[in-house]
C-alpha cells in the first residue's frame, strides 16, 4: 500500500474503508540471515537499511513490547545537525540529510519540520564558543548563523532578553534544524522495512544470545528458539541487560530523562529553542503542545518516570527565558531511558564475538539519530566493517582513551554528562 | 526520593549529590592492570534492579553515603555511611 493524493481522496469518499494495516504480524521462522533485537527506531532504520542498501531480506527485528512503544516514542522529536568534533559532526550530517529525503524515500509522513534551531548564549566566552561551533558546522557543509541579540529578539520576541543571572547575548542559529513526528518515524520505517521483506516480530523478548566457540548462532526468545549468524543489539535503554546475556559489561549507565507537554495552544514558538545555561529547551509540536524538557534526572533509573526537583527546575528554567508559559498549563510528563556513555557519544560497533553488532550509548539525544544510525549499522552488519561517518563510534575509545568524543569537555567519565 | 541519611535523617534528594555505583569502594590494585582498570573506570553492571551506590550529602553532613535502591522504582531498601561500609561495620 503506497500512500498518494488519490488515493487519500479515494478512500475519503468511501469511507476510509480500504486503509490496510501498514505491516505483517507474523510468526517468527527458525532461521535469518540476520537479526536486529529492538524494534525501536534505531533498530527498525537498522533493518529498513538491511534490506535497502545490502539486500539482506531474510532479517527480523524482534521487539519485546509493540512498535513505536519504546524510547521512539519518548522523546520530544528534535532533529538536528549541530555537533562540534569530528566524529559527531560528519556522522549527524549524514543523518539530517537522509532526514530531509526520509518521507519521499519512505513514502510516509513523518512531519518532518525544519523549522530551525536557536542555542542561546549568555557571555562574551559562549559567544566565541558557539562561534568556532558554528565553524565546524560550516566546515562539515552543514548550516549556522551567529545571530547577535537584536538578531535573536527579532525571531524570538518573547524571550526575557534581561534576564539577571543569564541575560541573552546572542544565538547560534541552525536553520536546517527542527523536528519531526516521532510515532510517524518508527511507523514508516517498520512499513518500509515490512515491504521488504522485513519479518517484524512484536510481544517476542530476547532471553538469552547463543554463541557456539566465539561466533552467535542465533537467541533464546519468549516465542522460541531463532537462528541467525548475525545478531545486531539495538536496545538503548536496555542495552547492558541484552549485553550481559552474551557476557558483556558495558559502559553505561542508564538514566532517566523527563520531557512535559502542555495543553494544544495556537501557534506561538515557531522554532527549537535551547536555553543551555538553565538546561531547558522548547518546542510547539503541531497539535499545539509546548514540547518541553531539561537535563536527566542524574540517578541511574528504569523506572520511566523522573522525580520533582527536576521537574520543578525545568519548568523555573521555562519561567525564567520566557514568562510567557507560565500561563500554559501542562497536560502530561514522561522519562524515557537514556544509555548514558562516559564521553556522551554512541557506540556503532562489532564486538569480541563474531557476528554480534552493538548499537549503544545514544545518550540524549538518539532521535535525530535514527537514520545514519540505522544505514550504518546496517552497513557494518553487511559489511563487517564500520561505515565512514560512524568509523568513531568504537567501543575500545574507552580503555585506549584513543577517539574519545567528549562534547562537553567535561572528561570521559560516568556521571558527567 | 527521600534519603534517610544516618547523620540528619529523611532529606530531599535535592541535599545529595550522585555519584554512581559503590564499585568505587572496591578499587582494583594499583598494579592490577590496564584491563582491571579500564573495567573498573568504564563498565557498569547497570542493573534494573537492587543497585549499590554512593551519594554525597553535600547540603547537609557531607557524609558519603551508600544506597541500597531499586532502579526499577526508586524505592529506597537502605542507606549506611560510606566509612562504616569501607571498614566492614554496616
Amino acid at each position: 500500500m503506497r500512500f498518494s493524493a488519490l488515493k487519500i481522496l479515494t478512500e475519503g469518499l468511501t469511507g476510509n474503508k480500504g486503509w490496510k494495516p501498514h505491516w505483517r504480524d507474523p510468526e517468527p521462522k527458525a532461521e535469518y540471515d540476520a537479526i536486529v533485537i529492538g524494534g525501536g527506531g534505531h533498530g527498525l532504520s537498522t533493518a529498513y537499511y538491511l534490506a535497502k542498501n545490502h539486500g539482506l531480506r531474510n532479517v527480523a527485528v524482534l521487539e519485546k513490547g509493540y512498535i513505536g512503544g519504546g524510547n521512539v516514542g519518548r522523546n520530544t522529536t528534535i532533529v538536528r545537525a549541530n555537533y562540534f568534533l569530528p566524529g559527531n559532526s560528519e556522522f549527524y550530517s549524514h543523518s539530517l540529510k537522509l532526514w530531509e529525503g526520509l518521507e519521499e524515500d519512505l513514502n510516509y509522513n513523518v512531519m518532518h519540520s525544519q523549522r530551525g534551531l536557536i542555542n542561546l548564549f549568555h557571555s562574551d566566552g559562549q559567544r566565541d564558543a558557539f562561534a568556532r561551533r558554528g565553524n565546524a558546522m560550516i566546515n562539515q557543509g552543514d548550516d549556522a548563523i551567529l545571530l547577535d541579540r537584536d538578531g535573536v529578539r527579532e525571531i524570538l520576541p518573547y524571550l526575557d532578553f534581561d534576564n539577571a543571572r543569564f541575560p541573552i547575548y546572542g544565538g547560534l542559529y541552525h536553520p536546517r534544524g527542527g523536528t519531526a513526528r516521532h510515532d510517524a518515524v518508527a511507523w514508516g520505517y517498520a512499513r518500509g522495512a515490512d515491504q521488504r521483506g522485513v519479518d517484524l516480530i512484536q510481544n517476542c523478548e530476547v532471553t538469552g544470545i547463543d554463541i557456539e566457540n566465539g561466533q552467535v548462532t542465533g537467541v533464546q526468545t519468549t516465542r522460541g528458539a531463532i537462528r541467525a549468524k548475525k545478531v545486531g543489539l539495538v536496545v538503548a535503554g536496555r542495552s547492558s541487560q541484552v549485553a550481559a546475556m552474551a557476557g558483556m559489561r558495558l559502559p553505561i549507565e542508564s538514566h532517566v530523562l523527563q520531557a512535559f507537554v502542555t495543553e494544544g495552544l495556537k501557534p506561538v514558538i515557531d522554532h527549537v529553542v535551547s536555553f543551555g545555561m538553565g538546561h531547558f529547551y522548547i518546542s510547539q509540536s503541531d497539535k499545539g503542545g509546548l514540547v518541553f524538557g531539561g537535563d536527566i534526572d542524574f540517578y541511574a533509573s528504569y523506572a520511566q518516570r523522573g522525580n520533582l526537583p527536576m521537574a520543578e527546575h525545568v519548568m523555573e528554567a521555562g519561567m525564567a527565558l520566557m514568562p510567557m508559559i507560565g500561563k500554559a498549563r501542562v497536560l502530561r510528563s514522561w522519562g524515557g531511558i537514556m544509555d548514558m556513555s562516559p564521553d556522551g557519544s554512541p557506540v556503532i560497533d562489532a564486538t569480541h564475538i563474531d557476528g554480534l553488532f552493538l548499537n549503544c550509548g545514544w545518550c540524549y539525544g538518539g532521535f535525530k539519530a535514527v537514520p545514519a544510525s540505522g544505514w550504518c549499522m546496517a552497513h557494518l552488519m553487511a559489511t563487517g566493517t564500520p561505515h565512514e561517518h560512524a568509523a568513531g563510534f568504537r567501543l575500545d575509545r574507552f580503555e585506549t582513551g584513543r577517539g574519545l568524543m567528549d562534547e562537553e569537555g567535561t572528561g570521559a567519565q560516568h556521571n558527567l554528562h | 526520593m527521600r534519603i534517610d541519611c544516618p547523620c540528619c535523617g529523611a532529606r530531599d534528594i535535592r541535599e545529595f549529590t550522585y555519584k554512581g555505583d559503590a564499585l568505587a569502594l572496591d578499587r582494583p590494585d594499583p598494579d592490577a592492570g590496564d584491563a582491571a582498570w579500564s573495567d573498573y573506570v568504564h563498565n557498569r553492571d547497570n542493573p534494573a534492579g537492587i543497585t549499590r551506590e554512593l551519594w554525597y550529602h553535600d547540603m547537609g553532613c557531607t557524609a558519603w553515603l551508600v544506597v541500597t535502591r531499586d532502579t526499577r522504582s526508586h524505592e529506597i531498601a537502605a542507606v549506611d555511611l560510606a566509612s562504616a561500609v569501607k571498614e566492614g561495620v554496616a
